[in-house]
């Protein structure tokens, strides 16, 4: 499709030249034009031209901000495709008001955001950054047996969030031969449980006490909000490993620095924290049991191109008055 | 049972750097009478014709023609760890000494470092901590990506125990796997795990994203990552070593990764562990090296301690040796 290829070079372009502001150069069909977040720029310069034009909106890591301003001001919007599976920057129900449809991108991020939560897991566990920084400096003192790290084959680990990406989670925790916990609002089919081994806990406790890894992969909603606090954590084992690729504000982060300073729990690996990046004097980045990355949740080039791709089939969808693919509704 | 009643077994040293871990001297002091080298050299005259066993922890005490001459009643030497490229086995034999490694205890741990070394590279997990915690980083750069490992190949060059679970934990990442070894693994082994045997390793190094070694370090495996080796690897792939540092030649090695013939390295192993402090290796951006840690987990240090306990134990006792390596 012309479209998928078109914005799959805007976004390469965009990427290449390492700007987050530039304004691009539009391209359209004979019926619409894709307003991206780059453009916002141009669109501001030429507001009175544009605004009747856009029909839809592709938010391309959360940007531009979808407020009542912009939304009054294009009165022909049909959708806003989301980038990505979280829809936690958006207002659902203002956009819902407007008559505007949504949609995110739940299936190309699935097995990126999975390889991300594994690998923080087997990063934190077997010490890989301090390996490194031992490896890499110059002469470090230090003794062997004050770096070993736990093991991961045979480990108990329990996933809060079975979605698809905890599913997938769960997928290559069982080729580890990893005992495999979850807790979900709802209870997966028992072919789905076999067939990656899994036993359900209805009650969070439960997992939280029984896991050497606990791996949050929830969406952000009012009740998952600081969903892990002082008492989830005093709950895990002082042996356990907290990783959170979800959302920061599912974790109670002061919390956290307390739990982790005082050895409640023995480390923990954040992909996301709350605020993205912490201020740079915030304690998590001072702590030697603790991993932090950037957001990595589906930045790979495969990832970001079936995005891509995902997002125009919505656009798509919408723009011609048929059932949206991935379409998301206020709840 | 009086302390004098125990074997006396020869080590090199406890704590430090890299000897006896401290919690694992209460189990070996039920078993056997202790002799670090320094109270062997100190009171040679009574101890040399003692020591019946040697407990080589980390490659050391180093064993050479002349501590095997100074020891007449040396059995048995249990060396940790399943390589033992380090030891000199026609020259233990010829003193009539037998050897023990810990091959199985050491395979899941490996296995799972292989994992975490090829997502942490694929993910640029190294650099993303080191973009999150410093004291520049303002905002996260959106244009910063990495490759994706679900989907991608992985070329396994040694499919013994440590690869074939290698192989076991890749599959569920989805990844199409091709591997190369001396003898292939059977039909069932293959197909439990989707594997493509590639008889001759060009073909598995053209092909693939990845290429984990997990080889034992012989004549025939020395440097058998080489210049051309590397030039046929994919400019995209990645190599990744859990082996022994000399399965590949290091300065190749750098060349390839200077010259972008290919995208990264991550290894666990080098040669020497660890490199002089001005080796380029350290100063290249798309390296991962860590201190040989394939299976530095407590509960594994402690299972293969068990186990060379065992095997010491054996072979004073003339009985079959647990993991006794023949020549």
């Amino acid at each position: 499709c012309n479209m998928v290829r078109l914005l799959e070079g805007m976004v390469k372009r965009s990427f290449s030249t390492g700007s987050v502001d530039r304004p691009r150069v539009r391209h359209s069909d004979a019926n619409s034009e894709i307003l991206l977040t780059r453009q916002h720029q141009e669109f501001l310069e030429d507001r009175k031209r544009m605004s009747k034009k856009v029909q839809a909106i592709y938010l391309w890591w959360h940007k531009p901000v979808i407020d009542q301003e912009l939304l009054q001001s294009l009165p022909n919007l049909k959708v806003i495709a989301n980038s990505g599976v979280g829809m936690d920057h958006l207002d659902l129900k203002l956009v819902a008001s407007f008559g505007v449809k949504m949609a995110n991108a739940p299936r190309a991020v699935s097995s990126s955001t999975a390889d991300t939560g594994m690998a923080l897991l087997l990063a934190s566990a077997r010490r890989l950054v301090e390996g490194y920084h031992i490896a890499m400096s110059s002469g470090m003192e230090y003794s062997e047996a004050d770096f070993l790290g736990v093991e991961v084959t045979g480990a108990t680990l329990g996933i809060i969030g079975m979605g698809s990406i905890g599913y997938k989670i769960a997928l290559r925790a069982k080729a580890f031969e990893m005992n495999i916990l979850y807790h979900n609002r709802t209870r997966r089919k028992e072919q789905e449980e076999q067939a990656v081994g899994t036993t359900y806990c209805e009650k969070i406790d439960g997992l939280l006490q029984r896991a050497d890894f606990v791996m949050v992969v929830v969406s952000l909603t009012p009740q998952t909000h600081k969903l892990i606090g002082k008492r989830e954590m005093e709950l895990m084992k002082p042996t356990a490993t907290l990783i959170n690729i979800s959302r920061g504000a599912v974790v109670d982060q002061e919390a956290l620095v307390t739990a982790l300073q005082t050895g409640v729990i023995r480390a923990a690996a954040l992909d996301v924290t709350h605020p993205e990046p912490l201020p740079r004097d915030h304690t998590l980045l001072k702590l030697k049991n603790v991993i932090i990355t950037p957001h990595l949740g589906i930045k790979t080039d495969k990832a970001t191109y079936m995005i891509t791709e995902e997002a125009v089939e919505n656009i798509l969808a919408a723009l011609n008055g048929l059932p949206i693919p991935s379409e998301v509704l206020p709840s | 049972m009086e302390g004098q009643d125990l074997p006396y077994v020869l080590i090199d040293r406890i704590g430090g750097k890299h000897g006896v871990y401290e919690d694992h001297v209460e189990f070996l002091e039920k078993h056997f009478h202790l002799i670090t080298m320094t109270e062997y050299l100190e009171n040679k005259k009574f101890l040399s014709k003692k020591i019946r066993a040697i407990y080589m922890w980390y490659h050391r005490p180093v064993i050479n023609e002349e501590l095997l001459q100074s020891l007449p009643n040396l059995k048995i030497v249990a060396s940790s760890g399943v390589g033992i490229d380090h030891l000199d086995l026609k020259l233990l034999s010829s003193y009539g000494v037998k050897v023990s490694n810990t091959p199985f205890v050491v395979s899941t741990d490996t296995a799972d470092l292989g994992m975490a070394l090829m997502l942490a590279s694929s993910r640029r997990l190294v650099e993303g901590y080191q973009i999150a915690v410093s004291p520049d980083t303002e905002y996260f750069p959106a244009d910063w990506l990495g490759a994706e490992v679900s989907g991608a190949t992985l070329g396994i060059v040694g499919m013994g125990t440590i690869g074939y679970k290698v192989a076991e934990r890749a599959k569920a990442f989805e990844m199409k796997i091709l591997y190369h070894n001396r003898n292939r693994r059977n039909k069932e082994e293959e197909s439990a795990v989707g594997a493509i045997y590639c008889k001759k390793i060009d073909d598995l190094l053209q092909q693939s994203d990845f290429v984990l070694l997990s080889v034992n370090l012989t004549p025939q495996t020395h440097k058998l990552i080489g210049k051309r080796e590397l030039e046929l690897m994919k400019p995209t792939a990645t190599l990744i070593n859990t082996s022994r540092g000399l399965v590949v030649d290091q300065d190749a090695l750098v060349e390839a990764l200077q010259n972008k013939v290919i995208k990264a390295a991550a290894l666990d192993v080098t040669y020497p562990e660890p490199l002089p402090r001005d080796h380029p290796l350290l100063k290249l951006k798309n390296v991962i090296i860590t201190p040989h840690i394939g299976s530095a987990t407590k509960k594994t240090r402690r299972l293969m301690m068990e186990n060379m306990t065992e095997s010491i134990q054996a072979g004073l006792a003339g009985l079959p040796i647990p993991n006794e390596v023949l020549l």
